[in-house]
C-alpha cells in the first residue's frame, strides 16, 4: 500500500466478509425449507430469511465496493484520502444500519418490496452514509494530483448508485407503478452502474497486474461501459414485460437486452487479452486469476444465462419461476463477488 | 484504430441518448391512456390492502405478477383459483396454514384487513399483463372464454 489512509480498505473487507458469512448461513436456511425442514419457521419464517439473504447480500458487496474505492482513489488520485476519521464513522454507520434492518426482518419490520425491504426510516440513514462516503471519495478525487479515467469511472458508478437508490423511495397505490420504479433502482444498479464500478476496479487491477499501458486499457473501458449502458438502460424493459405495462416493453427490453451479453463478452475479451498482451510479472498470480476469472464467470452468469430467459417469449415461461434465482446467482457471483473477493487477494498479498 | 477520445465519445453519447429514450417511454408508457391496470378502480381499500402486502413482506415468499419469492404459491389470479372465503381464512388463521406441510406464517388478520387484502388481489387480477394472466393460472378468464 502505498498511502497509509487506504487502511481503512481492510475493515470494509472484514465487514465484507463477516456478512457473506451470515448470508451463507440464511441461504441454507431457506434450502433447508425447500427440502421441507422447516424447523425455524417460528423464529425466522421463509419470508425473513429471504430478506436476510438478499439483503447481506447488497450490503456485503456495498462494503467491499467501498473498500475498493478507498483503496483505489488514494493510489489513482496520489492523495491521501481526506479524513480517516470520517471514513471510520462512515463504516461504523453503515454496519449499524445494515444490523439494524436484518434485526428488525426478525420482528416483521420491513417494506415488503422485493430487494428494497430496509424499511423507510432506514432507508434515509442509508442515504446520509453514502453521501458521506461520497463526500469523501469526491474531495479526495478533486484535492488529488491526478485525475484518471479508471477513477473517474469508478467514481461515476458509485455516485449513479447514490442517486438511483432513490426512486425506490417513491410512494405509490398501485402495484405496477411500484414494481415498475422499483426495477430503477434494482435493474439500474445490478445491470447498469455497479457494471461501471466492476469496469473501473477491473481496469485498476488489469494496469497494476499486467502492465500494460494505461492509455489502452482505459480506452476499452470506455467502450465497455458504453456497452454496457447503450443495452443495459433500455434493457430495463426485460422486467416489464409482465407486469402490466405498455406492450412496447416487449419490442424495447427484449432488442436491447439481447444485447447486454455484449459488455460482458468484452468484458471477458478485454480481461483475457490484456492479460496475454502483459509483459510485467507481478507476483500476485492468485489476484490475476480471480480477476480473468470474474470477467469470465460474469459472462457465463449474467450474459449466457440473462440471454437464456431475456427474450419475451422465452420469459412468459420463466417469469416468475426459480429460472431467474438460478440466473441471479451466478451473475452475481462472477460479476461482484468474484470483484470482491480478488480485492481482498489483492490486500492481503496472499 | 479506435481512439480513447472516439471511446468516451461512444460511452457518453450512447449513455445520454438511451437514457433519454428511456425517459421518454417511461412517460408515454405511464400515460393514463396507455393504463392497463385499471387505475380508476383503485379504491382506498386495495390501497390498505397493499400496505398490508408490503408491511407482512408477502412478496418474501409468494409471488404477484410473477415478482417475489418462489417458495409459495404465486397470487396474481388467487381469488379466481380460490374463492374469496379460502383466502379469508389462510389470511384470519390464528395458526400456520400449511397446505402441503410448507408453513405459511399466522397472520392472524382482522376480517377488514383480510377484506384489504381481498380487494386487493381482485385490483391485481384485473390488470392486463401482456398475455401472462394465461400463463400463471388455468382458470384465467381468457382461457374461460375459449
Amino acid at each position: 500500500m502505498k498511502y497509509k489512509s487506504q487502511k481503512v480498505a481492510y475493515w470494509f473487507f472484514a465487514l465484507s466478509m463477516l456478512l457473506l458469512s451470515l448470508q451463507l448461513i440464511y441461504g441454507f436456511i431457506m434450502g433447508f425449507a425447500h427440502a421441507g425442514m422447516d424447523g425455524l419457521h417460528e423464529f425466522i419464517p421463509f419470508n425473513t430469511a429471504k430478506a436476510v439473504h438478499t439483503n447481506l447480500l447488497v450490503v456485503w458487496l456495498l462494503s467491499g465496493f467501498m473498500g475498493a474505492a478507498y483503496y483505489i482513489i488514494p493510489e489513482e488520485a496520489q492523495n491521501e484520502l481526506v479524513s480517516v476519521k470520517l471514513a471510520y464513522v462512515q463504516l461504523i454507520s453503515l454496519a449499524l444500519v445494515g444490523v439494524a434492518a436484518v434485526v428488525g426482518y426478525h420482528f416483521n419490520y420491513w417494506e415488503g418490496r422485493k430487494f428494497l425491504e430496509i424499511p423507510r426510516p432506514l432507508d434515509y440513514l442509508v442515504v446520509v452514509n453514502v453521501l458521506l462516503f461520497m463526500g469523501i471519495i469526491l474531495v479526495t478525487l478533486f484535492k488529488g494530483k491526478r485525475r484518471t479515467t479508471t477513477s473517474l469511472v469508478l467514481s461515476m458508478g458509485l455516485l449513479f448508485a447514490a442517486l438511483l437508490y432513490l426512486p425506490g423511495m417513491l410512494d405509490f397505490n398501485s402495484q405496477v407503478l411500484d414494481s415498475f420504479f422499483r426495477w430503477w433502482v434494482v435493474h439500474l444498479w445490478v445491470e447498469g452502474v455497479w457494471e461501471l464500478i466492476m469496469g473501473g476496479i477491473l481496469s485498476f487491477l488489469l494496469i497494476k497486474l499486467t502492465g500494460v499501458d494505461r492509455e489502452v486499457i482505459e480506452k476499452w473501458l470506455y467502450v465497455i461501459v458504453g456497452l454496457t449502458f447503450l443495452s443495459g438502460i433500455l434493457g430495463t424493459g426485460h422486467h416489464y414485460y409482465y407486469i402490466g405495462v405498455n406492450k412496447i416493453w416487449l419490442i424495447v427490453g427484449g432488442i436491447f437486452s439481447a444485447l447486454e451479453p455484449l459488455a460482458f463478452l468484452a468484458m471477458a475479451l478485454f480481461a483475457v487479452n490484456m492479460y496475454r498482451k502483459g509483459e510485467k510479472k507481478h507476483p500476485n498470480k492468485i489476484a490475476l486469476y480471480w480477476t480473468i476469472g470474474s470477467a469470465i464467470v460474469s459472462f457465463i452468469g449474467a450474459g449466457l444465462l440473462g440471454f437464456a430467459h431475456t427474450l419475451p417469449q422465452t420469459n412468459i415461461f420463466t417469469h416468475g419461476t426459480i429460472v431467474t434465482a438460478m440466473h441471479g446467482h451466478l451473475a452475481f457471483w462472477g460479476a461482484y463477488a468474484m470483484i470482491v473477493l480478488l480485492l481482498l487477494a489483492m490486500l492481503y498479498q496472499i | 484504430m479506435l481512439s480513447k477520445k472516439q471511446a468516451r465519445a461512444f460511452f457518453l453519447g450512447g449513455t445520454v441518448v438511451t437514457f433519454l429514450i428511456f425517459i421518454g417511454l417511461t412517460v408515454y408508457s405511464l400515460s393514463a391512456a396507455q393504463d392497463q391496470s385499471h387505475n380508476e378502480n383503485l379504491s382506498d381499500s386495495v390501497a390498505r390492502g397493499k400496505v398490508l402486502w408490503e408491511k407482512n413482506n408477502c412478496m418474501g415468499c409468494h409471488t404477484i405478477m410473477g415478482e417475489g419469492g418462489y417458495y409459495a404459491p404465486e397470487l396474481t389470479k388467487v381469488i379466481e383459483r380460490r374463492g374469496e372465503g379460502y383466502v379469508k381464512a389462510v389470511l384470519m388463521s390464528p395458526v400456520p396454514w400449511q397446505p402441503n406441510g410448507r408453513k405459511m406464517v399466522a397472520y392472524k388478520m382482522s376480517k377488514e384487513e383480510a377484506e384489504d387484502m381481498v380487494e386487493f388481489f381482485k385490483w391485481i387480477g384485473n390488470i392486463d399483463l401482456n398475455g401472462f394472466e394465461t400463463v400463471v393460472s388455468p382458470l384465467a378468464k381468457e382461457k374461460i372464454n375459449n
